[in-house]
């Protein structure tokens, strides 16, 4: 239950913010994740950030992913 | 597109498929409770990547699929009122209820409109100030706080002709109370992605603690999928179930303080009518006393007609996991994405629609 | 105050005539119209293709086009699917009582344009005023007719196992374009419709090959739709391959947010083109020398098995069932 999706914070007004990805923008509430900031990374569901995405995490299991052994 | 395509890369993907099937020894059912990983799986081929010892079963994880009758059509009987605009998402919009569904009652000429937000909902009913304007309220504890947090905006700008028909439904007690029916026996549980991104790792605890089966939380791309199973089966195989958080990009163990205490404030516990599964004690959202306002129950009087379910439909033993669509006589003979009986098979995320579309006929 | 087409303008009096000299017979005239005859009477030999649609696209002025160009190209574009060249078209009105007078003049003047691109005329055509609330602003029929060249048969039915099969560019721009300015979904798209007449590149590839075997734009639906349909009806099987699909990101980002699938999505300058394995690169070496084709590319092949379904090789490797959408698209949250 679940449709979110990952877009960059280009700008804050109050609760409102615009949110982009792909090219494309949307205004968006932050009124779930009052301490957004621009240029963060958050999870777009129903036109509310439903919460910032950790980019350091993302970059850990990505880097621990492709350090996974080749050989079996 | 950043935070996706880094995790639909064939290369991890493959190292990952390379490890399940090495870790893998025996046969064990893993169940997942979120539509969007019911989709993914099929979107993605996952079950053909995965070895023969892992058997993928689908759980009541699509809010559409779960709403009972009598709440669709309490729904439908909102939209026969006079001066109502009926704003909802667009999934709600062509399941059938007893009798009718919102996109037969538009056809016949009740104000119904697809929205993608409650911000949209809410500016209709700026737009409108003599109309009603109901938003029909379905979705786990993903969309929940989105509901809420709109409540608290027509309050704040004294909107007073906004209402919620509240159906919303919580993940944890759904879970036990699927597990307590004791009708599968599960080794791994993929928990729900987006729902525990709000709720966080804490409330899946009592899945290793009191059933003693492995629980890991998805993200959806594939390369999320393939590590929740391969976190899964590592537990299963070592004998050592917990709660572990695959999808840490998006999900902390507290989970999102400021939308939980939004829900908490706007919201309180109560029953739920799961379609297939019965009353499951708190596993139900409804607006406080404080809210009343808002709550589109206690401010309209509707009479609909008594519920009746489809004929022949076996959603509900799709629901619980303990059959597969193909099994239901109806399946892809009365049953189809454009004549549908029940909910799973309307929903782009039912089980039904899902075996359909990707055309799985066999025990796949 | 701004001037409204009102009931009177379509009623075939005074008001009619002076709409029809100022708005239309100005900017389509040409010496068949131009005579208001009862019928357009004109001289053809030779076998016939023969098509009609009707367009009620909301909103009308989208991103890239709107309602006059897509009436236009629409029409020309079934009539060169069948191969056959496109010469005239009517065009008939069903217009709303308080309809902007400087909008109608802007979609003719996009009528006009778009027919003198794909080379055709307008040779008759009808005007009616309807009472405010019975039509959605604008509803816009065209009819066309044109001429096949002998020795051309093209049918959805005539797909063959080995054929490859030709999209002549990135999915999806005319459904998102239009479906981001509908009320409730606002989403900001640089995305503009692909709306365009294919007459000439499909012309082209007939210059080049008489192994076409298939061709159809995949509008309402989407590719998905289309390839089924060829599957359905060549009773065939048909493999694409999802990495060499052209796709536009933000349209990829667009049905990510509302919960689509690029597959079926609406385009409106797009064609599929399945066609015999030995004039495959030819044929593609020739689309993409013209403008409505710079990103075509070959996606997949006719084949045994599985008759009557499509299947896509994934990103990943593994493979999934491509089916029609069913029923309208509409955004979901799950």
């Amino acid at each position: 239950m679940c449709l979110a999706i990952p877009a960059q914070v280009k700008s804050i007004d109050g609760h409102q913010a615009i949110v982009e990805i792909g090219g494309v923008t949307r205004q968006a509430s932050i009124q779930l994740t009052p301490e957004a900031k621009v240029g963060d990374y958050v999870l777009l569901h129903t036109g509310y950030a439903i919460n910032i995405i950790d980019q350091d995490e993302a970059e850990e299991t990505l880097k621990l992913l492709r350090e996974l052994s080749e050989i079996y | 597109m950043k935070f996706i395509n880094e995790y639909c890369d064939r290369e991890l993907a493959n190292k990952l498929v390379a490890r399940i099937h090495h870790q893998s020894t025996k046969p064990i059912k893993l169940m997942e409770f979120c539509g969007g990983h019911t989709t993914a799986i099929f979107k993605y081929g996952i079950r053909q990547l995965l070895p023969k010892t892992i058997e993928m079963l689908s759980g009541p994880g699509c809010p559409v699929c779960v709403t009972a009758n009598s709440d669709l059509d309490k729904a439908v009987a909102l939209a026969h009122l006079p001066n109502v605009i009926i704003t909802s998402f667009g999934d709600m919009i062509r399941v059938p209820g007893s009798y009718s569904s919102l996109q037969l009652a538009k056809a016949e000429g009740d104000n119904v409109r697809v929205v993608y937000s409650t911000q949209d909902a809410i500016a209709i009913a700026r737009d409108n100030p003599d109309k009603s304007v109901i938003f029909i309220g379905i979705g786990f504890e993903t969309t929940a706080p989105t509901i809420a947090a709109s409540i608290q905006q027509a309050e704040q700008e004294n909107i007073n002709n906004y209402y919620v028909l509240s159906l919303h439904k919580l993940s944890p007690p759904i879970m036990k109370a699927i597990l307590d029916m004791g009708e599968l026996k599960l080794d791994g549980i993929i928990c729900p992605g987006h729902v525990s991104t709000i709720i966080g790792s804490y409330p899946y605890q009592f899945i290793p603690d009191n059933y003693g089966i492995a629980s890991v939380i998805s993200g959806f791309e594939p390369v999320d999928i393939l590590l929740c199973v391969d976190m899964l089966v590592n537990q299963i195989e070592s004998g050592q179930p917990r709660v572990e958080i695959a999808y840490r990009r998006g999900v902390k163990p507290e989970g999102n303080q400021p939308a939980l205490e939004i829900m908490d404030t706007v919201f309180e516990v109560c029953p739920a009518n799961w379609r297939g599964i019965g009353s499951v004690p708190s596993s139900g959202l409804r607006l406080k006393q404080q809210y009343q306002q808002f709550d589109a129950e206690s401010n309209f009087t509707i009479d609909p007609e008594p519920t009746q379910e489809p004929q022949g439909c076996i959603c509900g033993n799709v629901l619980r996991g303990v059959s597969r669509p193909p099994e239901c006589k109806l399946f892809r003979t009365a049953c189809t994405p454009e004549h549908p009986v029940g909910p799973c098979m309307v929903s782009s995320e039912g089980s039904c629609a899902t075996y359909y579309h990707y055309g799985v006929d066999d025990g796949e | 105050m701004e001037n409204r087409i009102m009931l009177a303008h379509g009623s075939g009096g005074k008001l009619s005539h002076d709409l029809i000299e100022k708005t239309l017979l100005s900017t389509l005239g040409n010496p068949i119209l131009n005579k208001l005859d009862d019928s357009a009477v004109f001289d053809l030999c030779g076998r016939l293709a023969f098509t009609t649609d009707s367009y009620t696209v909301s909103p009308i002025f989208f991103p890239g086009g709107d309602i006059g160009k897509l009436a236009v190209c629409g029409t020309v574009n079934d009539l060169a699917m069948s191969g056959a060249t496109p010469l005239y078209l009517s065009l008939s009105f069903i217009i709303e009582e308080g309809f902007l007078t400087r909008e109608l003049e802007k979609i003719v003047a996009s009528i006009c344009q778009t027919a003198n691109e794909a080379n055709v005329q307008i040779i008759t055509g009808d005007t009616k005023v309807v009472n405010k609330g019975s039509a959605d602003k604008l509803f816009i029929n065209t009819s066309g007719i044109g001429l096949v060249p002998s020795g051309i048969d093209i049918s959805g039915a005539n797909a063959q196992p080995g054929d490859k099969i030709i999209l002549n560019g990135k999915l999806g721009e005319h459904g998102i374009a239009v479906l981001s300015r509908r009320e409730g979904i606002e989403l900001n798209v640089p995305v503009g419709s692909d709306c365009a007449p294919l007459n000439k590149v499909v012309a082209e590839m007939l210059e080049i090959s008489t192994n076409i075997h298939c061709l159809r734009d995949p509008t309402r639906g989407g590719l998905a739709t289309t390839l089924n349909e060829f599957a359905q009806q060549s009773n065939v099987g048909i493999k694409i391959e999802e990495d060499s699909l052209p796709a536009n990101e933000a349209v990829l980002a667009a049905c990510e947010l509302l919960g689509f699938d690029p597959l079926h999505m609406a385009n409106e300058g797009k064609l599929v083109a399945i066609v015999a394995p030995a004039d495959a690169d030819k044929i593609l070496t020739k689309m993409r020398q013209n403008q409505y084709g710079t990103e075509a590319n070959i996606i997949g092949e006719v084949v045994e098995e599985h008759p009557g379904r499509v299947v896509m090789k994934t990103h990943l490797g593994s493979s999934r069932i491509v089916d029609m959408p069913v029923g309208e698209l509409l955004p979901r949250i799950c």
